[in-house]
């Protein structure tokens, strides 16, 4: 039996806000297998997005248990963080977060300089990427040259320059009009054939319905399926 | 490996630096500024050290002088043979000196009369520019001749040679035989306003026998001390009871005092030279903070994508190095040259020193390494999830 790439159980986080204890995430189970396309949606202040927050390695459980790629991510210091980051996972922004200084290259070439990657190498892997999305003509333009659409596909580029376990998606559809939106949803379900393992945090159901699987959370539960938001309560 | 490497690292903070050319030169200004009063202020005291240092030396080198005061004690030319057989002195010249008035034709002038022999010329490095100076069978035959300072000359002879025509010291008539090499005045003394006699007819000049001043000088300069205690010692020997009476100065002992005034005025001036450079430093670290909290959000997305908190610090501490290091290299450049242009309008002596100007760039690049790690570890611990929020 395959292991699932990300395992998922019981995790808790609770932040303290103006001397109340919010529950940002209640007892949270979930299992990713790898190559697959996972929609996660939920309403703002649902949790979703310190969901992503932990799925991405950039903040720990209060408790419960993450394993990403088999390696336990409650027991790593903020440098182990940064590297599991760097090798196993490619994040898509919303607003893109190119760094604006960079040219689409250098912007790609990022991951691999903080991998020790040599220059040549990293060069070619960084063109090959753009190439991959269709940007290759554009590699030395800055972000503020490129539409939005071509600076999602850049940030997509760069997120997967560093060949990761997982890509992570966060609203990468929300700073874009419909037309482009759909371009990068293909952009993405192409990738997901290619056997990319791709999870995409929306509020938006009609792109959460895009991906092959969907789960919800609200109040920081979550229910395989949509459950109950798109049921009886019907929020979408 | 999995890191960024150093040279990347000084590549990434090139290009951010570049990319805000304006602040960071507004930035390295208090730098350049620091580094350059350094080593204006600092070459300017050197300068003026080595001055000093080359006055004391145009006196003669390695020499020793021997002051006697009141009528209780008169140094005998026997007692001077005794000094000159000691084993560390290569020469010794005992003069009479004095204030006389000098006359030719219509001028006259006051001139310092110097009584003494052959040696002197050796002992106080004391050149003939034209003509000869006195030798020993002058002193023996009472010879009226006279080796006179350039100042002298220019008063009584003007352009003319003076070498063969005659003056009247105190009504005598001398012949001038030499002119001395101009030493300029040193330590408030005026060396070529002078009259050079020998001893035996000073003497006569000033009607009175007695040697009030000998100069002894040493063979090398390492033995000085040595041949000050030998000297020392000899004078206690003949003059027992008296040593009230008589001092030995050895010129090294001056040269010290002033090394040691100049030392203290170097450090004075290159210390408050230092204040502007820890002003810089202060300004780098003002700059490196606004340059954090502006690019947040960039520090966020070198977070996500993988970047250590080690990655972040290197970047924005050798951002600030730099700065400061550029600043100090160009600060290097400008002290020098606003050195050389106060050397050439202001006529003052300027020394530049290599040490000086490694020093005050090393202290730029420590200035960058103590002022940009605050910043850098500010920048390096932020969360990265707040980071990627900053707008």
């Amino acid at each position: 039996m395959v292991r699932p790439i990300i395992q998922i159980s019981n995790l808790m986080k609770t932040y303290k806000l103006g001397g109340e204890t919010v529950h940002a995430l209640n007892n949270v189970s979930l299992e990713i297998e790898k190559g697959e396309f996972l929609a996660i949606i939920g309403p703002s202040g649902s949790g979703k997005s310190t969901l992503m927050n932990m799925i991405g390695c950039l903040d720990r459980p209060n408790a419960g248990k993450y394993l990403l790629d088999g390696k336990d991510i409650g027991k790593m210091n903020d440098n182990q963080l940064a590297t599991i980051r760097n090798q196993k996972i490619g994040f898509i922004f919303q607003n893109f977060n190119l760094l604006t200084k960079l040219t689409a290259l250098e912007n790609v070439e990022l991951p691999m300089l903080y991998r020790g990657v040599p220059a040549k190498e990293r060069r070619e892997r960084a063109l090959a990427g753009l190439s991959k999305v269709g940007l290759k003509e554009r590699a030395g333009h800055l972000p503020t040259q490129l539409s939005g659409g071509q600076q999602q596909r850049v940030a997509i580029a760069r997120a997967l320059v560093g060949n990761p376990a997982i890509l992570l998606a966060d609203e990468p559809t929300g700073a874009l009009d419909s037309k482009t939106s759909k371009e990068i949803l293909q952009v993405m379900k192409e990738l997901n054939e290619l056997g990319h393992t791709i999870v995409l945090i929306t509020h938006d159901l009609a792109i959460a319905k895009e991906a092959r699987r969907m789960v919800s959370i609200q109040d920081g539960q979550l229910q395989e399926n949509g459950g109950e938001l798109i049921g009886n309560f019907a929020i979408y | 490996m999995n890191s960024l490497g150093i040279l990347q690292s000084i590549k990434m903070a090139l290009r951010s630096i570049q990319s805000n050319k304006l602040r960071s030169a507004l930035t390295m200004l208090g730098m350049i500024i620091g580094v350059s009063s350094v080593i204006v202020l600092v070459s300017i005291a050197q300068g003026s050290a080595k001055n000093v240092t080359s006055q004391i030396n145009q006196l003669g080198t390695n020499l020793l002088t021997i002051n006697t005061f009141g009528t209780d004690l008169t140094l005998t030319e026997d007692k001077i043979n005794v000094l000159s057989k000691l084993n560390g002195v290569k020469a010794l010249s005992p003069v009479v000196s004095g204030r006389v008035n000098v006359k030719k034709d219509r001028t006259t002038s006051q001139v310092t009369l110097t009584g003494t022999n052959a040696d002197y010329s050796k002992v106080r490095d004391t050149k003939v520019s034209n003509g000869r100076f006195i030798n020993d069978l002058d002193i023996e035959y009472r010879q009226k001749i006279a080796v006179i300072g350039s100042e002298t000359a220019s008063t009584f002879f003007g352009a003319e040679n003076p070498v063969g025509h005659y003056i009247q010291i105190e009504g005598t008539s001398f012949k001038v035989v030499g002119v001395l090499v101009s030493k300029g005045s040193s330590l408030g003394q005026s060396g070529d306003n002078v009259v050079i006699v020998p001893l035996s007819t000073g003497q006569r000049l000033v009607k009175s026998t007695s040697i009030n001043q000998v100069y002894l000088q040493g063979k090398s300069e390492d033995q000085m001390d040595f041949v000050m205690n030998e000297v020392e010692m000899a004078m206690a020997s003949m003059y027992p009871g008296k040593s009230d009476s008589y001092s030995v100065t050895n010129q090294q002992d001056i040269m010290d005092t002033m090394s040691s005034v100049s030392s203290t005025m170097t450090m004075m001036l290159g210390g408050i030279a230092s204040i502007s450079l820890l002003v810089g430093g202060i300004g780098i670290m003002n700059i490196m903070l606004v340059s954090v909290s502006e690019r947040t959000k960039e520090i966020g997305i070198r977070k996500a994508i993988g970047a250590k908190r080690r990655d972040v610090l290197l970047q924005f501490l050798i951002e600030a190095v730099v700065l400061s290091g550029v600043g100090g290299l160009i600060g290097i450049l400008a002290g020098v040259g606003i050195g050389k242009i106060l050397s050439s309008i202001l006529s003052l002596t300027v020394s530049f020193t290599s040490s000086v100007m490694l020093l005050s760039f090393l202290f730029s690049l420590a200035v960058g390494v103590v002022f940009g790690v605050f910043p850098a570890n500010k920048a390096s611990k932020l969360n990265p999830i707040q980071a990627l929020r900053y707008e």
